[in-house]
């Protein structure tokens, strides 16, 4: 694209960094608001712990991708200063908190193809990316089996939990087609060695969810149409007022260190 | 409120941590949970977030058999004044080596 001297983006990574990014960032921002609020002080310490871990990943990511787009943005210029429609994080992420059934499910469907995905990256060609999924891998390993637990717990508890969490499952479901869509971004990284085939990722995760599902005596939903774009922009009202309270404090004083 | 060993099912559990130097488990406080492998995970998030240990060790408090309190000068006091239960009660004789 650039015909001077200066090295061409790489705008597949950029956008590949960008995604996952994203997607931690705005997991992370929804689990932080059960601080406070989670059932017992010790799920809330285990939440907010998960919390921490997601943006931690989203620092390392949208770090990477400031690096790669060498236009001066950090962390925070990315985090803090880019609107919903520049967000590229996958819609599942962003859908409410809900109950604890609702926050549980999210986090589960999540987790398994989050784990998966890692595993996959932590053999990048690329060694930033390698680097930062051999990292992220451990904490996911925690989460997706916490997180597995409480599914169980709820679905195959009362009759109240497992009405919730099966109502979490149906609602949340048609978001999680887009967990394995690949683009041309997707298929451009895989053939180079760096990114992730995300079609492949599906049977994996279907395998353990299916598992999980069953100890919980839960029914998997039907695979209906499925909810996209949110890796390209386009995304739910949600993203909006989870942005504006994530983003408020830093744009009212823009360039303040604290 | 009345009973706090379970709360309506959660239980009181009693953890223990060992840290990374070889020493043996510590007690460091207590959690509620339904069940040991809860309580296992709570302990984790609870009493290792900075980097505390390298195991965790959870009890029942239920399972704690402790000593009375109003036991504590039958049991204890007794061997306040055995000062020759200790190695240096005793003088080493001139000329002893390897000690």
């Amino acid at each position: 694209m650039n015909a001077g001297s200066a090295p061409a983006l790489d705008s597949a990574l950029f956008e590949f960094a960008l995604r996952l990014g994203d997607t931690t960032l705005v997991l992370g921002q929804r689990v932080s608001a059960w601080t406070g609020h989670a059932p017992i002080v010790e799920e809330d310490l285990a939440l907010t712990n998960v919390a921490l871990d997601l943006v931690g990943q989203a620092r390392l990511w949208l770090t990477l991708a400031g690096q790669i787009e060498n236009a001066g943005r950090d962390e925070d210029a990315l985090a803090y200063f880019r609107d919903a429609h520049e967000f590229r994080n996958v819609l599942l992420v962003e859908r409410p908190n809900g109950n604890f059934a609702d926050t549980m499910a999210r986090q589960f469907l999540f987790d398994t193809w989050h784990f998966y995905t890692l595993q996959r990256l932590a053999t990048s060609r690329d060694e930033r990316v390698a680097a930062i999924a051999q990292k992220s891998v451990r904490e996911v390993a925690y989460h997706v089996r916490r997180s597995g637990d409480w599914v169980v717990r709820l679905g195959d508890g009362t009759d109240v939990s497992r009405t919730r969490m099966q109502a979490a499952l149906d609602d949340l479901w048609p978001y999680t087609g887009e967990l394995f869509v690949s683009d041309a971004v997707d298929r451009e990284l895989v053939e180079r060695g760096v990114g992730c085939d995300f079609e492949a990722l599906r049977e994996p995760w279907s395998l353990h969810v299916d598992g999980i599902l069953r100890e919980a005596t839960l029914e998997r939903p039907q695979d209906g149409w499925m909810h996209a774009g949110g890796k390209t922009g386009r995304h739910t009202e949600q993203l909006g007022y989870l942005l504006a309270e994530m983003q408020s404090v830093r744009r009212s004083v823009p360039g303040e260190r604290w | 409120m009345s009973d706090t060993s379970d709360r309506a099912g959660w239980p009181l559990w009693e953890v223990f941590v060992r840290s990374g130097h070889g020493l043996s488990h510590k007690h460091v406080g207590s959690l509620h949970a339904t069940d040991a492998t809860m309580a296992l995970q709570n302990a984790r998030d609870v009493y290792t977030r900075r980097n505390e240990g390298v195991s965790v060790w959870v009890v029942k408090s239920s399972d704690v058999v402790a000593s009375d309190p109003s036991d504590r000068d039958l049991l204890f006091a007794p061997a306040q004044d055995k000062t020759f239960r200790h190695p240096t009660y005793y003088t080493v004789p001139e000329g002893v080596k390897h000690l």
